[in-house]
This record gives structure tokens, C-alpha cells and sequence, in this order.
């Protein structure tokens, strides 16, 4: 049975919040291009009953959409695609914005909520910033639209509502039509995170904010109210800011703990495209900052705010429209939206660059000339620099599109990326940072006192003093010798000590005006975590073997993996490191299960314990137990000692989504006040294919004899007859024997049970067994009645192995903690600024 | 002059000297034979070759050599231009690399050998699924 409804009625709900988005739209325009102040009043009313119904429609597309995946309707493209019915509850909710579309319906979502606030809040604005927001709206509506225009074969949009017999061309769905699968292709096993949760609503949030100054700037030009929609624009620009930035840190956090790159920030076209325009908006909240207090920059401010918005369709349009290729590793891919969004982002581009060219000579301009002991001064250096330090990111993140367009134009060009792109960014973008920090550390003196040369002398003296002594202790003490990471030190401690400063002073005056200082604070010392976690990252699993491994490549080559046999003892950046064995990971308990506790069952979800199954010293299941597992988790338990004592019990995984092509290392990272060791996997062992045994081996023992199999003590216990055999009829006359030998490993006790058949009187079958890590088979070859002995065949394989990487990031609490800083100083500075507005109501 | 003025001038001249210089920092898609005439003119920078694995009649990967230690491997790379040609790779095999459609090989030549850096796999998209799996 195919549950049309629900699908019908979810593509109902995109159509209306299309339409509704359009006669929003269209009703606000005529509410502010009308002098009439009836008629204004009726196409208000108008557009916000639209506007009103637009958001209920969005809703109504969210809530089918869920229902679809939440009820398993694998009928439909998107439960299929993107879910399964072993997803657990938590991730359905990711799997919702797995999809572009849903990803589109999420930023739609925003600006629906962010558009009922501001109809609510905005008396004098809401026409024409609403008129801004619905278009917007019903530009992103088409995105998700899937409506084939008759006759043109055009499509427009792509929904998330469509059959998967629509989507794709199996022949199964000519010969059965209303065939539906029995399980999802799953969630992207990279995206089964607690971040991915929560990462991409907040980037969302922070993209929607950015509409709301854009809508802002936009609705004062073309009213001709060019001055006053900085005040209410102000507390938003700041909200963005803060979401926006944040949630680009939780996408950092989400890949330092999830992907194994080795780091938070990898300058991917991707992370570029939200930087940018974070920079740009960061630079802008500083322009408007000197409006609000001097009445200069307004045209810069102007120019700025459009720029965020539009950046943010730009690199909406980079990551969704397939252009950045071969470029980057992570991208959606191409839906068929490049032209669709083209459109979107050349529309507003276009709209507001015509709308500022038609203005210009309008807007007013200050004539006076800034001294070079104004604040004003010293604020425009810092967003100048924003803005460059944004320009040397986006040139080459733009490479892709160079290229596309010389193509256009019948050019071939061969240009590409960087190739090492963290080192060609780091290098600059830390020079644009020391810039950056030694401007705000400064002008913050400016900000709250009028100065003069022999003032400004006497502010300084105490923090450049402070800053030179600290630094003096510091490098001492971490042994920072690059010039270049000097410099950013210096900085940094510069912008943390003169904004304590500053802190210290606005605390007593009003604690309310502290969220510049906070927030200045929070970057000096994000600036010091970088500085050390990544200037100072080493990778600590060398190979110090003292073994040429490939002498083919000669010494040259780096060695920074380290192999680790089972239970072979190896050392690592000071410790020793062993590898104790894969582990499982259990549904509804916590802990590691050892992979040679349990047997697995037909169902990949179920296994039965051999033995009691302790992890801890906590008994989690009773040997017999049959339990659910998680079959594409396979964690590697890595022990660190120093001498007798465990330093620490690492547990990188492996997860495997074979129905995705889905492969992929996430580190465990063992956390201590003052540095991070970041551990993954590089290589597992393959358990696909068959591995390589040893010629057999034949031994002759009694019960209760000791030999060696692989170095490792051995004794035949038990030698019974066994009268049943799972999945296998015994006949009276049949004989079974089974065999129960004890070998002692390093740290765990191994029982293999090898069995001897005797069917139909003479068929003669043997069964061995062997033990999962250390590479042991054992059949049982022969029973000798006379000499009460028994034939043992052995054999052994390499053990098991795997290869690890391990680096050691020194100081990247202080990065987390600057964090934490930044945002409740902008959390602070946006309290002050939402309660400024309520003062004056805006006026044109 | 206004100080703006000279502001503004000093801004322009920053992103010119940053359009000179990504110019100078990017690198180039070339195919194996031109990568080898600009190691051997001397000129050392990393180059991108796009190109696919070798692969046997019966459509599986060949070529691929790994170390006895697992640490590093090496395979066969056939550019755009037909040309075949080892490349170096001083990582463990990704797990992936054998279903990859395309390979991007971020290096160069050192002496005959060509030497990765970096590779970028393009592989049947991980978020498309490219058949459906007729479990009922």
C-alpha cells in the first residue's frame, strides 16, 4: 500500500507557501508604494494573512515531510534515501536535512519564524522589509517547488515529496509498480552525530539572521530612509553574528571529533563559503557601530550589509549548484538547481547593486576628516582589514568559478586550487589576524575616552608593557621560536590585556557595555588556541621502529603511522601504546564489547554472548544472552601506559555503510586541561577477504597437555561427544566430537572448540575453529583411541593489526574557551542594543 | 590628499597584491606529460592530474602495490591524455580508492617517480545511491 495522501498533501502545502510567499510579496509592495493610507492599511492586513498562511504552509511541509521518514513510507525518495528503519530516534531528525531539500525547507523555516517577529515588532518597517522577506521566501519555496511546467519540460525545483519510482529508473518498478523496499539506504553514518543535530539548525539560523539587516538596508533605500534603518538593524546584525559564528564553530567541533582530517579547520571550499561572509558581517556590525556614534560610514555600512547577504547566496550557490567539483571533498550534490540559483543569487545581486547605483548621490555623506585619533579611524582600519582577509579567501575559493566562466566564453583554463590549501591560507590569514587584533586592541581605548597623543601614550604604556613581559614568559616557557607565530602571540595577549583593561573599567561603570571587551577577549584567545593547537600540532605516532619499511621510497618519506599488532607493546610519544582487539559497540547499552565475546547470528543486528560480558568491571549481559548491536561501528581499543599504571584507554572507530559507499575514521581524543591527543585509525585490516593461513601443522596430544600455537601456551581440556549441532541433524547413528582448548593470550583467556563429524557411517568431516585476534585456527584431525591422543591441526595467520595516527594538539582548550567568550560577548552586546531600540521607535 | 583617501588607496592595493599572489599560489590541472616537463624545467610546484585507476578486462583495479607494512602504497593512474603512469603514495590505501570514478592527484615528479601529495577521490556519490537494494 503506497501512502499517496500524505505526500500529496505535503507537495500541496510547497505550492501554497510558493504562491503565499508571492502575494506576500506582492501585497507588502503595494502596502509601501501606496500614499493612501487606507489602502496601505488593507494591503497590510493582506500581506500578513499571506505571510501568515506562508508560514503555516511551511509547517505543513515539515510536518509531512517528517511524517513520511519518522512512519518508515520508504515509498517516497527521501525516507528512502536518507533514512532506515534501525535509524535511531535522535538522527531522524538529521536525516531531515541530509537531503538539500530539507536543508532549503530548514532555512525557509527560519525566515518564516524570523518574518512572523518581525511583522510583529517592526511598525514602521514592516512593509517594506517584509515585502524583502517574502521574496526571498518565495524564491527558496521554488527551490523545493517540483512543478514540471506543461509543454516547456521545465522543472522547477526539485521536492522532497517524490515517489521513489519517480526518482529512479529501477526495472523493478515496471514490473511491479507499487513496489516499496523493505529498509532505507540509512543516514550517512559521518552524520550519526549529536552535532550534526545542531550544527545545521544554528548555521541555518545564522544564515536567515543575515536576511534581516539585508531587508533592512534594502527597505531604507528604497524608501529614502537612508539613516534610520541602522538602529533596528543594529541588534539583528549582532545576532547574526553570534549564530553564524557559532554555528561555524560547531561545524569546526563536528569534524575535529568526527572526521579524521586532524583538525577543526581544514579551509575547505565549504568552510570558506560561511567564513566569508562571517568576516563581511563581522566588518559591517564595526561600520555600523561608527554610524551609530559618529555619523560616518554610512555608505560603508550600507555597501557591507548588502555584501553579507549576498555572499551567503553566493556560497549557497558554490555548495549546492555542483560547481566546486572536483574542489572540494564535501559538497551536496548537483540537483539540477545551478540555474535556479544562479538566478537567485544574479536577482538580489543585481536588485541591490541597481538600487545603490540609483541612490548614491542620495545618501548622505560626511565631510569631515577623520583624525587619526578617532575612534572612527581605527574601527574602519579593523573592518577594512575584515574585508581584506574575507577578499584573500574568496579569490581562490573561486577558482571553480573562473573556470566555468572562461569555458562560457570558449576559453580552456587550467587553474587550480591551491594545492596545499592550509598552508596557503594559514600563511596569510595569520598576518590579516595579527593585523586585526593590534586594531581592536587599540581602538578600544578610543571607543571609550577621547584621546590625544600624550593620552593615548599614557593608555598604552601599562598593556604593551604587560603584553611584552607576558609574551617574554610564555615563549620561554612553550618555546615558540617562528617569527610569524610570535607576532600572532604577541597579538593575541595584546587584545586579551587592553581589553581587560577596558573590561575592568565599563564593568564598574556598567557591566551592560562589557560585551565589546568580552567579546575582544573571547578572539585573543581563540587566536592563542590556534596559535598552539595547530602551529604546534605534532603527530606523535612516528615510526621509530628503526625499520626501513619501503626501501623502494628510500628515507624521504614520513612516516606517520604507526602499525600496531595485537597485543604487541609498542612506544608513542612517550608512552606505550598496544592495541588490544576490536570492539563492538551494544544499542542500548554503553560500553565496548570484544568482538571475540560474542557470536554473531544471520541478522547483522543480533549477537549472542559466549561469556558474561563485563566492560568496566559492569556485567552488561549474561553469557547466552542474545543482544542488538550496532554492525557499522567497529572501535579499536588502544591503551596508553606509562610504565604500570593505564594512562588512558582510546577506543578511534571505524564506521562502515557499505549500502552509502560509506567508509570513515573518527579519532578518540583524550582530553586533558592542557592538550588534546587525537587518535584515529588509517588503516584497518580488511576481513573481507580471505586472509592467508600457514601450512597445517600437525600435533599429537593427550588431554590435558600443554603445546604452542603461535608462541602461545595451548592445552586440550575437554574432549566430548556432542549429540546436537546447531543448524545440523544428527542421525543416531551419526557421531560428534568436540573438542575444548584453552589458550592463554597476553591478556585474555581463548577457547576454540574444533569439531569431528562422522556421518553416515564414513564420511569423515572436520569443522576447526579459530580465534579472532591472535590468528589461531585448530581442527581436530584424528582421535587415536590406543594412545588416548589426538591429532590437532594448526594454523596461523598474521594477528591482527591496524594502523593508527595519533597527534597531539597542545592548548585547544583555550580556543574552546575564546569561544565561549566571543559569544556571550556578543550575547552582552546584543542585550544593550535590543533595549537601545525600544527607546525611540524608528522613524522614516 | 584625504586620509581617506590614502586609506582607500592602501585597501585597493592590498587585493590587487592578493589577486597577484593567489595567481601566483594557484596551481594548474595538467596532464602526466606536461607535469613532467615542468619538473624537469625546474619548476617544482604541485600540480593537479585528474585521471582514472588502471583497470583489468574485467573491469577490477589493477596495479595497485602496496608496502609490506601497509603504510604506504602505490598504483596506476591513467590520465586524461591515455597516459599511464605510478604514482607514489605515502599514506595507507583509502578505504574507498578502488570504487572511485576518478582520482585527483595533488604532486608531482620527483626524478621519474611521480610522488602524491594529496589525493582527492571522486567517488559515486556517497549521498546518491546508484541502485536500489530489492530487499522486500
Amino acid at each position: 500500500m503506497l501512502h499517496y495522501f500524505i505526500g500529496n498533501l505535503g507537495h500541496l502545502f510547497v505550492i501554497t507557501s510558493f504562491v503565499t510567499g508571492l502575494l506576500a510579496a506582492f501585497s507588502y509592495w503595494r502596502a509601501s508604494s501606496t500614499n493612501d493610507l487606507e489602502a496601505r492599511l488593507a494591503w497590510i492586513v493582506n500581506g500578513r494573512a499571506s505571510f501568515i498562511a506562508h508560514a503555516v504552509a511551511v509547517i505543513g511541509v515539515i510536518v509531512c515531510l517528517f511524517i513520511i521518514i519518522y512512519q518508515h513510507y520508504f515509498e517516497y525518495h527521501y525516507a528512502y534515501a536518507h533514512s532506515s528503519l534501525r535509524l535511531p530516534g535522535q538522527y531522524m531528525i538529521s536525516c531531515f536535512w541530509e537531503g538539500q531539500e530539507g536543508s532549503f525547507l530548514l532555512w525557509i523555516f527560519w525566515h518564516a519564524v524570523l518574518g512572523l517577529v518581525l511583522m510583529a515588532t517592526q511598525k514602521q518597517w514592516e512593509a517594506p522589509v517584509m515585502t524583502i522577506v517574502a521574496l526571498v521566501q518565495s524564491f527558496l519555496a521554488s527551490m523545493i517547488l517540483g512543478v514540471v511546467i506543461p509543454g516547456l519540460s521545465l522543472k522547477i525545483g526539485s521536492s522532497p515529496f517524490i515517489l521513489l519510482r519517480d526518482a529512479m529508473n529501477d526495472p523493478i518498478f515496471t514490473l511491479q509498480p507499487d513496489f516499496i523496499p523493505a529498509d532505507g539506504n540509512g543516514l550517512n553514518p559521518l552524520l550519526q552525530n549529536y552535532w550534526m543535530v545542531i550544527h545545521p539548525p544554528t548555521l541555518f539560523l545564522g544564515f536567515a539572521l543575515t536576511l534581516v539587516p539585508f531587508a533592512f538596508a534594502l527597505a531604507g533605500l528604497w524608501k529614502r530612509s537612508y539613516t534610520s534603518w541602522i538602529k533596528p538593524a543594529l541588534p539583528w546584525t549582532l545576532l547574526a553574528g553570534a549564530v553564524l559564528g557559532i554555528g561555524i564553530l560547531m561545524g569546526g567541533y563536528w569534524a575535529y571529533e568526527t572526521l579524521s582530517f586532524g583538525g577543526y579547520w581544514n579551509w575547505d571550499p565549504v568552510e570558506n563559503a560561511v567564513y566569508v561572509p562571517w568576516l563581511i558581517l563581522i566588518a559591517s556590525l564595526h561600520s555600523m557601530l561608527i554610524y551609530k556614534h559618529s555619523k560616518t560610514a554610512l555608505k560603508l555600512s550600507l555597501i557591507l550589509v548588502l555584501s553579507v547577504f549576498i555572499l551567503i547566496l553566493y556560497s549557497t550557490f558554490l555548495t549546492r549548484s555542483g560547481i566546486l567539483g572536483d574542489a572540494s571533498v564535501h559538497s551536496f550534490t548537483d540537483l539540477g538547481l545551478s540555474g535556479q540559483l544562479l538566478i537567485y543569487l544574479l536577482f538580489f545581486t543585481l536588485g541591490a547593486g541597481v538600487l545603490v547605483a540609483r541612490r548614491w548621490k542620495e545618501i548622505p555623506t560626511s565631510e569631515k576628516e577623520v583624525s587619526t585619533y578617532s575612534k572612527e579611524f581605527w574601527i574602519f582600519l579593523g573592518a577594512a582589514t575584515l574585508c581584506l582577509m574575507g577578499f584573500q579567501v574568496l579569490v581562490p575559493t573561486s577558482i571553480p568559478v573562473y573556470n566555468r566562466l572562461l569555458e562560457i566564453v570558449g576559453v580552456e583554463s587550467n587553474l587550480a586550487p591551491p594545492a596545499n590549501q592550509i598552508e596557503f591560507y594559514s600563511r596569510i590569514q595569520l598576518w590579516f589576524a595579527v593585523a586585526v587584533a593590534l586594531l581592536s586592541g587599540t581602538g578600544q581605548f578610543f571607543w571609550w575616552k577621547k584621546m590625544d597623543r600624550d593620552k593615548l601614550r599614557q593608555e598604552l604604556l601599562l598593556p604593551v608593557l604587560a603584553t611584552l613581559v607576558v609574551f617574554a614568559i610564555l615563549m620561554l616557557a612553550t618555546g615558540v621560536k617562528d617569527p610569524a607565530y610570535m607576532a600572532l602571540m604577541v597579538s593575541g595577549l595584546y587584545i586579551i590585556i587592553s581589553n581587560l583593561r577596558v573590561l575592568h573599567r565599563t564593568w564598574k561603570v556598567n557591566a551592560g557595555l562589557s560585551g565589546g571587551a568580552i567579546a575582544h577577549i573571547g578572539l585573543g584567545l581563540m587566536l592563542l588556541g590556534v596559535l598552539y593547537s595547530a602551529g604546534y600540532s605534532k603527530v606523535v605516532s612516528l615510526n621509530n621502529t628503526g625499520l626501513l619499511y619501503n626501501r623502494e621510497m628510500g628515507t624521504e618519506f614520513n612516516r606517520d603511522n604507526l602499525l600496531l599488532f595485537v597485543n604487541e607493546t609498542r612506544t608513542m610519544g612517550g608512552y606505550d601504546i598496544e592495541f588490544l582487539g576490536e570492539r563492538l559497540e551494544a544499542r542500548h547499552k554503553s560500553g565496548y564489547i570484544k568482538r571475540n565475546d560474542v557470536d554473531r547470528t544471520d541478522d547483522p543486528f543480533q549477537v549472542v554472548a559466549k561469556r558474561d560480558i563485563l566492560f568496566d568491571g559492569k556485567k552488561l549481559y549474561n553469557a547466552k544472552d542474545t543482544f542488538e548491536i550496532l554492525p557499522e561501528n567497529t572501535f579499536y581499543e588502544i591503551q596508553l601506559r606509562k610504565g604500570n599504571t593505564v594512562s588512558a584507554s582510546l577506543y578511534p572507530r571505524i564506521q562502515l555503510n557499505p549500502g552509502m559507499g560509506g567508509f570513515m575514521a573518527s579519532p578518540d581524543i583524550r582530553r586533558r586541561l592542557d592538550r588534546d591527543l587525537y587518535t584515529h585509525v588509517s588503516a584497518p585490516m580488511n576481513r573481507d577477504s580471505e586472509p592467508e593461513w600457514s601450512e597445517m601443522e600437525e600435533v599429537r596430544v593427550k588431554l590435558g597437555e600443554k603445546f604452542f600455537v603461535n608462541d602461545y601456551v595451548s592445552v586440550l581440556e575437554q574432549v566430548e561427544r556432542v549429540y546436537q549441532l546447531p543448524g545440523m541433524l544428527l542421525t543416531d547413528e551419526d557421531v560428534a566430537v568436540r573438542a575444548t582448548i584453552k589458550i592463554e593470550g597476553e591478556h585474555d583467556t581463548y577457547y576454540v572448540e574444533p569439531l569431528f563429524l562422522i556421518r553416515n557411517q564414513n564420511e569423515v568431516g572436520r569443522i576447526p575453529s579459530e580465534t579472532g585476534d591472535l590468528g589461531i585456527k585448530i581442527a581436530l584431525l584424528n582421535i587415536h583411541p590406543n594412545s588416548n591422543e589426538f591429532s590437532l591441526g594448526l594454523q596461523t595467520r598474521q594477528k591482527d593489526w591496524v594502523i593508527i595516527k595519533a597527534m597531539e594538539k597542545p592548548f585547544i582548550n583555550i580556543l574552546w574557551l575564546g569561544t565561549g567568550l566571543l559569544m556571550i560577548g556578543f550575547s552582552v552586546a546584543m542585550v544593550r542594543r535590543f533595549r537601545e531600540k525600544g527607546d525611540i521607535s524608528s522613524t522614516q | 590628499m584625504k586620509k581617506s583617501h590614502i586609506l582607500a588607496l592602501l585597501v585597493i592595493g592590498s587585493a590587487i597584491a592578493i589577486i597577484i599572489s593567489t595567481a601566483g599560489d594557484a596551481s594548474t590541472y595538467v596532464s602526466f606529460d606536461q607535469a613532467f616537463q615542468m619538473a624537469s624545467s625546474g619548476d617544482n610546484n604541485s600540480i593537479h592530474v585528474v585521471g582514472e585507476l588502471k583497470k583489468g578486462p574485467n573491469g577490477e583495479v589493477v596495479g595497485i602495490v602496496k608496502s609490506p607494512d601497509n603504510l604506504s602504497f602505490s598504483f596506476i593512474l591513467r590520465d586524461d591524455a591515455n597516459k599511464e603512469q605510478t604514482v607514489y603514495y605515502n599514506e595507507p590505501i583509502p578505504p574507498d580508492f578502488t570504487r572511485s570514478e576518478k582520482v585527483v592527484v595533488i604532486g608531482g615528479y620527483h626524478g621519474e617517480r611521480f610522488v602524491a601529495s594529496k589525493i582527492l577521490l571522486k567517488c559515486p556519490s556517497k549521498y546518491q545511491e546508484q541502485k536500489l537494494n530489492a530487499r522486500v
